[in-house]
């Protein structure tokens, strides 16, 4: 009997205490696959461990995340704040006054010049970049390219003369991967991406965005024919267009480094070098592979070169201060910090000690990261989901399928004259 | 007394009458509405305004929505005519041997499977890789080992990637198909047989002309089956291709319009479209199913 009134103490201690504990929650979405979202578990309890008062619920919603967020918005119940690659979301949310503007509430003067202004909607602060990925990088056998003496090229006809030089000594220049799930044709999506950048130059791409530029515009058309100079050239890809659209974009780049290698140079963004050492265990970075920036192609272009960037933002739906608070600390050194000490991947925070990166191509991705000055966020995002994550990608299939330019384009077209309008 | 009756009656079917249109009529109605308003994720409200039969526009006239339809209709023609065709030749010839058992089991499988997991498990069987590398796909192995080119079954468009699919999907419901004739076809009466087999009826004629009128009432009902399942294929398409190379359905673009591109008002006419295309069907089953129970009765 003794032992059961203890017992019902017991209960009620802790029913008591969890009702009395300070009850400030902080709800955060976010989408990573495991190995992230331990290292953000790291950041969240680093952060509760300085703000004792605060709990942080972490929900992981890993498919159809976009879905799922915007049902719950629709509802009124969304998570207090969330990071995420959906800029165009970021507007359209900005624009509705479902996120809160951070003017004031949040000083992003630690923030890389490179990514601070992706937070901006009509010149206020909504989001916060955090956990940023360059894209316009290509990976390379390094232990190939010196046995063959090739250099990596610094524009890109010195990159179609190497690819012609690697065909005619009996190799494949490229491994393209752009099989994504639903999400398929991006990797395609990503190579015009950076091509529209260097070719037609930042400000046609940012005009082709906002569609104030059509697809058929002859930029873009020429966007798609660099990219078909290469994917569309059967000895160029391995396993040709066919292999481009099978190959899934995470096993792509295993290619490299097989024996003998099946392909040599990969152009993806910097989170594919953790794809790479899981499926291929015991290769030295910087000494088995390396990387070297996409290169220019308007050999009259301004210097110097624009690189294209992919990441999150964090936007907060609450704006009571143990939100702003936990959305500051995200990216803080400190968080920051945990992130790439736990993923070996890149910080959005200027202040980073470099010497943490002890990865030599993590440190030159991040040197080239810090040193930007133009830089643009991955278009596919910024669209509306009808073109962006819709008829671009599966334009960028149709085009590698072998439909005729015209057609894919103008397809596109469509799809955008109808997504851009109102209603 | 006529009062407490009414009042009993209400208590009975209220409930039943309640859940009807609060989860069926009065989504179905709004959906209709929604179908005439833009995009958006609110039902009604500011981000959401009249647009008159643009949606409907749309439906018919999108070069990816008739390909949708199209689609559909292949998928309803080629999928139907096989599962029904193959269930019931399966029922009749399996009937006649020892390990009927066994076999109606392994055909009957797949339909233990969810569509999701079928779909994941064909999408190995079509797996394409280069032809340096060893093919992990069950059929490009098969083609390398015959001496041929490896081919990209699930983008060679229009036809091979299409049938690939619907492929899969008869691969699901054939067993189903199978288990319902097969059920028909035992509950007929032996003697029946025997007395055409006296008259000297071949085993064609008693197929022609005695089993085949007989299951006529099962057919019709599995047939119908078949095409409601068909034209709400979605699961396969989706895991599969997600909809590419021209292999979108009408559902899987009606997913995509309301969950990636947040127009709500396009996903709800292409419901309705797909209502109105399963309604028929199902009124038509509905009627021979109250029929029946009347010659019972």
């Amino acid at each position: 009997m003794k032992r059961f009134l203890r017992f019902l103490a017991a209960i009620n201690f802790t029913i008591f205490s969890a009702t009395s504990a300070p009850a400030s929650e902080v709800t955060v979405m976010h989408g990573w696959p495991a190995q992230q979202g331990a290292a953000f578990e790291k950041i969240v309890r680093a952060f509760m461990h300085e703000h004792p008062g605060v709990e942080v619920i972490v929900e992981v919603v890993g498919r159809d995340r976009p879905a799922f967020l915007a049902t719950r918005l629709a509802a009124g119940n969304p998570p207090d704040l969330t990071p995420h690659p959906w800029l165009g979301r970021q507007t359209e949310w900005a624009q509705n006054n479902q996120i809160v503007c951070l003017d004031g509430l949040v000083d992003p003067s630690e923030l890389l010049d490179a990514l601070r202004p992706f937070g901006y909607v009509d010149g206020k602060l909504y989001g916060l970049f955090v956990f940023p990925n360059i894209k316009s990088l290509v990976w390379y056998n390094k232990g190939q390219f010196a046995r063959k003496r090739y250099r990596p090229p610094v524009s890109w006809d010195a990159m179609i003369a190497l690819s012609d030089k690697i065909v005619a000594d009996g190799g494949t220049p490229w491994a393209i991967g752009l099989e994504s799930g639903a999400a398929s044709g991006w990797p395609g999506s990503d190579w015009i991406e950076d091509i529209m950048l260097r070719a037609a130059g930042p400000q046609l791409y940012d005009k082709w965005v906002q569609h104030e530029i059509p697809w058929t515009h002859p930029s873009v058309r020429r966007a798609f024919q660099y990219f078909g100079q290469i994917v569309l050239n059967p000895d160029y890809v391995f396993g040709g267009p066919t292999g481009a659209l099978t190959t899934n974009f995470g096993d792509s780049p295993s290619a490299l480094f097989t024996q003998p290698p099946r392909a040599l140079m990969h152009r993806q963004a910097t989170f594919i070098q953790g794809f790479i050492r899981t499926q291929n265990r015991g290769l030295v970075a910087g000494k088995d592979y390396d990387i070297f920036p996409f290169p220019p192609i308007d050999p009259s272009a301004v210097e110097p070169v624009p690189i294209l960037v992919g990441g999150d933002v964090v936007n907060c739906f609450a704006r009571r201060p143990e939100v702003i608070e936990f959305a500051k600390f995200l990216i803080s050194k400190e968080a920051q910090e945990i992130w790439i000490k736990e993923l070996g991947e890149l910080s959005s925070n200027k202040r980073t000690n470099p010497a943490l990166f002890t990865n030599p191509v993590t440190r030159k991705a991040w040197d080239i990261l810090s040193d930007a000055t133009i830089s643009r966020y991955d278009a596919s995002d910024m669209m509306p989901g009808a073109v962006g994550t819709g008829s671009f990608w599966s334009g960028v299939l149709d085009f590698v399928s072998g439909i005729p330019l015209n057609r894919v384009l103008e397809k596109i077209e469509e799809s955008a004259q109808d997504a851009y309008s109102s209603n | 007394m006529i009062h407490t009756q009414r009042w009993i009656v209400w208590l009975f079917v209220g409930p039943a009458v309640f859940l009807i249109l609060f989860f069926l009529t009065y989504p179905t109605l709004m959906t209709i509405v929604r179908s005439f308003y833009g995009k958006g994720t609110q039902i009604f409200g500011s981000t959401a305004t009249l647009v008159g039969l643009s949606n409907w526009k749309f439906v018919f006239t999108n070069p990816t929505m008739l390909a949708a339809l199209r689609n559909n209709a292949l998928w309803t023609i080629v999928f139907t005519i096989c599962t029904v065709t193959c269930g019931l030749l399966l029922a009749v010839l399996l009937d006649r041997v020892r390990y009927e058992k066994v076999v109606k089991s392994i055909i009957f499988i797949p339909a233990a499977i969810s569509m999701v997991g079928a779909a994941v498990i064909w999408k190995f069987v079509y797996a394409y890789r280069p032809v340096d590398l060893p093919q992990i796909g069950v059929v490009n192995a098969l083609m390398v080992a015959c001496g041929k080119e490896p081919v990209g079954w699930l983008i060679e468009r229009p036809w091979i990637n299409n049938l690939a699919l619907i492929v899969v999907g008869i691969w699901i419901w054939t067993g189903f198909c199978m288990v319902i004739f097969s059920a028909a076809y035992k509950s007929i009466p032996e003697d029946i047989i025997e007395a055409a087999r006296t008259d000297g009826a071949n085993e064609w004629q008693i197929f022609g002309k005695i089993t085949l009128p007989l299951m006529t009432p099962t057919i019709a009902v599995v047939t119908t089956t078949m095409i409601v399942q068909v034209l709400k294929i979605f699961d396969i398409v989706f895991v599969m291709t997600h909809g590419a190379y021209d292999t979108e359905v009408i559902a899987s673009r009606m997913y995509k319009e309301m969950f990636s591109f947040y127009n709500y008002g396009r996903a709800s006419a292409i419901a309705v479209v797909l209502l109105f295309l399963i309604a028929p069907v199902m009124i038509f089953n509905i009627r021979r199913f109250t029929r029946q129970e009347e010659k019972c009765a």
